[in-house]
C-alpha cells in the first residue's frame, strides 16, 4: 500500500527535483543582470528607454561571446517609480533572482531606497538616469551612474537664464519629488547665486492634469521664465495650459522631459514649440556610438532619452566582470573607478563616489514639430 | 495635541496674511482663479453625478466609477482617430458621433459591471460588493495598461478659442471647451434630477431605494432597474471621458484614479445620495483647490480641500445637501 503510494509520487517528486536542478545547471553559464525602472505606470516611457538600451548592449555582447563565455541574461524589475516598489523589487533581484548586477533605477526616489540594499547584498548598480545628486552622497560603495547629476544640470540651466536669457521674473515649480524639486533646488540656488532671486516658488501635485490655478498664478506675477523640476507627464499639461491662458513666459525644464511622450502629454507640438531642456550632449551625436545609433534605427526604434545611458551601463558592467575577473560590487566599483570604461558614448572616467569626472550638460530646444535639438553656443 | 494646534493656528495666521495681500489682487486674477475653479468643479461634479445615483439606490460605492470615466477616454481617442481615418473633421459631427458612440459602449461596461460583479452579490455583506468594486477597478486599469500601453496618449486639439473678458492684457478667459464642460454638467444634473423626480422610472427608482423588497413586491422590477441606475452613471463618466479628455488633450491608464477620489470626496462633500449635492460639492471643492492654490501655496491645496472635507463632515455628517440616514423599522 505504502510502496503505491510512493510509486505514485515518484513522477511528482522527480519533477521537484528537475525544477530545483535546472536553475542550479543555468547559473553556471550565464550572468544575470537585474534591469529594474518604471515597466509600467505613468513613467513607462523611461522604463522602455532603459530597458531597450540595456537589452541591445547584452544582445550585443552576448553575439561578440558573452563575458568571458557565459552569456547575460536580462531580469526585468519594475518599480513604477514607487519608492515602495522598488524596495520590494530589489530585494526580490537580490534574494530570488541572485542578479550580480543591477542597471536602474529611473526615478531618484526610487533608486536611493534600492541602492541600499543592492549595498547590503555587495551588487554593483549602475544607474543610468537618477540625478539626484544624494544618490551617490550617501557613502555607499557599490552605487554609480552614467548620467551627471543635478546640481551640474542645475548650474547650467541657472546660468543660462540669468545669462542668456536675461530673465528679470522667474517662476520655479516642482513636483514635490525627490528628482523634481532636489534639480529645481539646484537651479534656483544658481539663479540666486548670480544675484536673481525668483518671484514664485511651488510645488504641484503629480498625477493630475489641471494647473490652470498655479497658472494663472504664475501669469499674475508676470513670470517671463517658468523653471520646471518634474517630468514630463506633469510638464506637458502645465504647459499647455500657460499657452492657453495666453502667456509667453520661455519654459524650461530638466531630463525628465526629454521624452516624446512630453509632446504626446503636452497634446501637440504647437505647444512645445519654444520650450527649453538641459540635457547631456546628445549622446546619439558621439561618433563611437554611431554604429549602435543606427542599429537601433533600423530595428524601428529611435534611441533617444536615457536609451544609450543604459547601454553604457550594461557595457561598464561587462568590462567591469572581465576586468577584475569578479562580480563582488565593491571590487567591481573599484575597478570601474580605477580603469574607466569604453562605452557607446566614448571613454568614461569615474569619481571614488561613483560621478563621472567629466558631465557636458547643454541646452536643447524644441521645436513645433516636437523635435529637440541642442543649441550651438 | 498641542503640537497640533500650534500648527493650526500657525497656518491661520498665514491665511490672514495672504488674504491680506489678495484683497489688493487684480480683479482680472481672481476673475481667472473662479473660471479654473469653476471648470475644475464641473469636471469632478460631473463624475461625482456617477457615485452619488448609484450610491442614492443601492447604497453602494462604487469605486470603479473614475476607471469607467478612464476607460471612455480611450474610446473617445479610438472614435476621433476613426473618424478623422474616414475623413470626418466637422467639429460639431464628430463630437456628436464621438459622445453617442461613447456614451453606448461605456453604459454597455457599466452594465455588465453590474451583472458580473456586484449583482452576484447583492444579498451578501455590504463590504462584499465594495471589495468587488475595488477589484473590478484594478482590472480595469491593468486590463488597459496591457492593451493600449502604459504611455500618455493624446488627442487633436478640435476646439480652440476663448472668451476673453477685460483689457488686451489685463483679461481672463473661460475656454469653449470649459464653457461646454461647465453647460453639460450643469444640463446633465437637471436632466437626470427632473428624471429621478418626475417620470415613472424615477418614481421606480426612488422606490427601490426606500424599500426594494416592497417595491419588488409591488410589481416593480428591482433588478431592471439598478441596470438602469448604472447604465445612466456609467453615461455620465462617458460624458465626462469626453469632455475632458478634449480639454486636457492627453490621458493615460492611470486618470481614472486621482479624479475618480475627487470626485468620490465631491460627492461626499454634498451629500451621498443628492444629485445637486454632487454638482454643489464638485464646484466647492474644485472652487477651494483653485482660490486656495492661487491665493495662498499650491504645495498644500489638497491639505486645505481634505481639511475642508473633514470640517463639513464634522459638522454635517450627511453632507451639504445629503438627508440624514433614517432607521427602517
Amino acid at each position: 500500500m505504502i510502496m503505491k503510494k510512493l510509486w505514485k509520487m515518484a513522477p511528482v517528486a522527480t519533477l521537484l527535483v528537475g525544477m530545483m536542478a535546472a536553475p542550479l545547471t543555468q547559473a553556471e553559464d550565464v550572468v544575470k543582470i537585474g534591469v529594474a525602472g518604471p515597466h509600467t505606470g505613468a513613467y513607462a516611457a523611461f522604463g522602455e528607454q532603459l530597458w531597450k538600451g540595456a537589452e541591445a548592449a547584452a544582445n550585443d555582447i552576448n553575439e561578440a561571446g558573452g563575458i568571458d563565455g557565459k552569456k547575460i541574461e536580462l531580469v526585468k524589475a519594475d518599480d513604477a517609480c514607487e519608492p515602495k516598489q522598488a524596495v520590494s523589487v530589489a530585494n526580490r533581484l537580490v534574494d530570488n533572482d541572485k542578479v550580480v548586477a543591477v542597471v536602474g533605477h529611473f526615478c531618484s526616489s526610487s533608486t536611493m531606497p534600492a541602492s541600499e540594499i543592492y549595498d547590503e547584498a555587495n551588487i554593483i548598480d549602475i544607474t543610468p538616469a537618477s540625478t539626484n545628486p544624494q544618490v551617490t552622497e550617501r557613502g555607499l560603495k557599490t552605487i554609480m551612474r552614467t548620467c551627471g547629476r543635478d546640481d551640474q544640470q542645475g548650474n547650467v540651466a541657472g546660468d543660462y537664464i540669468v545669462n542668456q536669457l536675461k530673465a528679470k521674473k522667474v517662476a520655479v515649480i516642482h513636483d514635490k519629488d525627490t528628482y523634481g524639486q532636489g534639480l529645481a533646488d539646484a537651479t534656483k540656488a544658481r539663479m540666486n547665486e548670480l544675484g536673481l532671486e525668483e518671484v514664485l516658488y511651488e510645488g504641484l501635485t503629480r498625477g493630475e492634469k489641471d494647473f490652470n490655478a498655479l497658472v494663472t498664478k504664475i501669469k499674475s506675477v508676470d513670470a517671463d521664465v517658468v523653471y520646471f523640476g518634474g517630468l514630463h507627464s506633469e510638464a506637458g499639461p502645465l504647459v499647455r495650459q500657460l499657452r492657453e491662458q495666453g502667456s509667453k513666459a520661455t519654459f524650461i525644464s530638466g531630463d525628465g522631459i526629454v521624452s516624446e511622450d512630453f509632446v504626446v502629454a503636452a497634446g501637440g507640438g504647437e505647444f512645445v514649440d519654444g520650450v527649453l531642456s538641459t540635457f547631456g550632449r546628445d549622446p546619439r551625436t558621439i561618433p563611437e556610438g554611431k554604429a549602435v545609433v543606427d542599429k537601433f534605427k533600423a530595428a524601428g526604434y529611435e534611441p533617444e532619452g536615457y536609451t544609450l545611458y543604459s547601454y553604457a551601463a550594461m557595457q561598464a558592467i561587462a568590462d567591469a566582470i572581465k576586468g577584475s575577473g569578479s562580480t563582488d560590487g565593491d571590487k567591481l566599483t573599484a575597478w570601474l573607478e580605477s580603469n574607466g570604461a569604453d562605452t557607446v558614448m566614448g571613454k568614461k572616467e569615474w569619481d571614488e563616489k561613483g560621478d563621472l569626472k567629466v558631465s557636458d550638460y547643454v541646452m536643447y530646444r524644441w521645436d513645433k514639430d516636437g523635435k529637440y535639438t541642442m543649441i550651438e553656443e | 495635541m498641542a503640537g497640533h494646534a500650534g500648527i493650526l493656528i500657525n497656518s491661520k495666521s498665514i491665511l490672514l496674511q495672504k488674504t491680506f495681500r489678495c484683497s489688493t489682487m487684480e480683479s482680472h486674477i481672481l476673475g481667472q482663479q473662479l473660471v479654473n475653479g469653476l471648470a475644475l468643479g464641473s469636471i469632478y461634479g460631473l463624475i461625482a453625478v456617477g457615485y452619488t445615483m448609484v450610491y442614492g439606490i443601492i447604497g453602494m460605492i462604487n469605486f470603479a466609477h473614475g476607471d469607467i470615466y478612464m476607460v471612455a477616454a480611450y474610446i473617445t481617442a479610438i472614435c476621433i482617430a476613426v473618424l478623422s481615418f474616414f475623413g470626418i473633421n466637422t467639429v460639431a459631427i464628430v463630437l456628436l458621433i464621438t459622445l453617442a458612440v461613447t456614451i453606448f459602449i461605456i453604459a454597455l461596461y457599466g452594465w455588465s459591471i453590474e451583472r458580473v460583479a456586484y449583482k452576484p452579490l447583492r444579498n451578501s455583506t455590504r463590504l462584499a460588493p465594495l471589495i468587488s468594486a475595488i477589484g473590478v477597478s484594478l482590472i480595469l486599469q491593468n486590463y488597459v495598461q496591457v492593451s493600449q500601453g502604459a504611455r500618455t496618449q493624446a488627442v487633436p486639439t478640435m476646439i480652440q478659442g476663448a472668451f476673453r473678458f477685460g483689457s488686451e492684457t489685463d483679461f481672463f478667459q473661460i475656454t469653449y471647451i470649459q464653457t461646454l464642460l461647465v453647460v453639460v454638467s450643469f444640463l446633465s444634473m437637471g436632466i437626470l434630477t427632473w428624471i429621478i423626480q418626475k417620470t415613472s422610472l424615477g418614481r421606480q427608482c426612488r422606490a427601490v431605494q426606500q424599500d426594494r423588497k416592497m417595491a419588488s413586491l409591488l410589481g416593480i422590477n428591482t433588478d431592471r432597474i439598478i441596470s438602469t441606475v448604472f447604465i445612466m452613471g456609467s453615461s455620465m463618466a462617458a460624458v465626462a471621458g469626453v469632455l475632458v479628455t478634449l480639454n486636457y488633450g492627453s490621458f493615460d491608464f492611470y486618470i481614472g484614479f486621482v479624479t475618480g477620489i475627487k470626485a468620490f470626496t465631491a460627492a461626499v462633500l454634498g451629500g451621498i445620495g443628492s444629485l445637486p449635492g454632487a454638482m454643489l460639492g464638485g464646484i466647492i471643492l474644485g472652487m477651494s483647490e483653485s482660490l486656495f492654490s492661487g491665493l495662498v501655496n499650491t504645495d498644500y491645496k489638497d491639505v486645505f480641500a481634505f481639511s475642508l472635507l473633514v470640517l463639513v463632515l464634522i459638522f454635517r455628517p450627511s453632507g451639504l445637501l445629503g438627508k440624514p440616514a433614517v432607521e427602517k423599522v
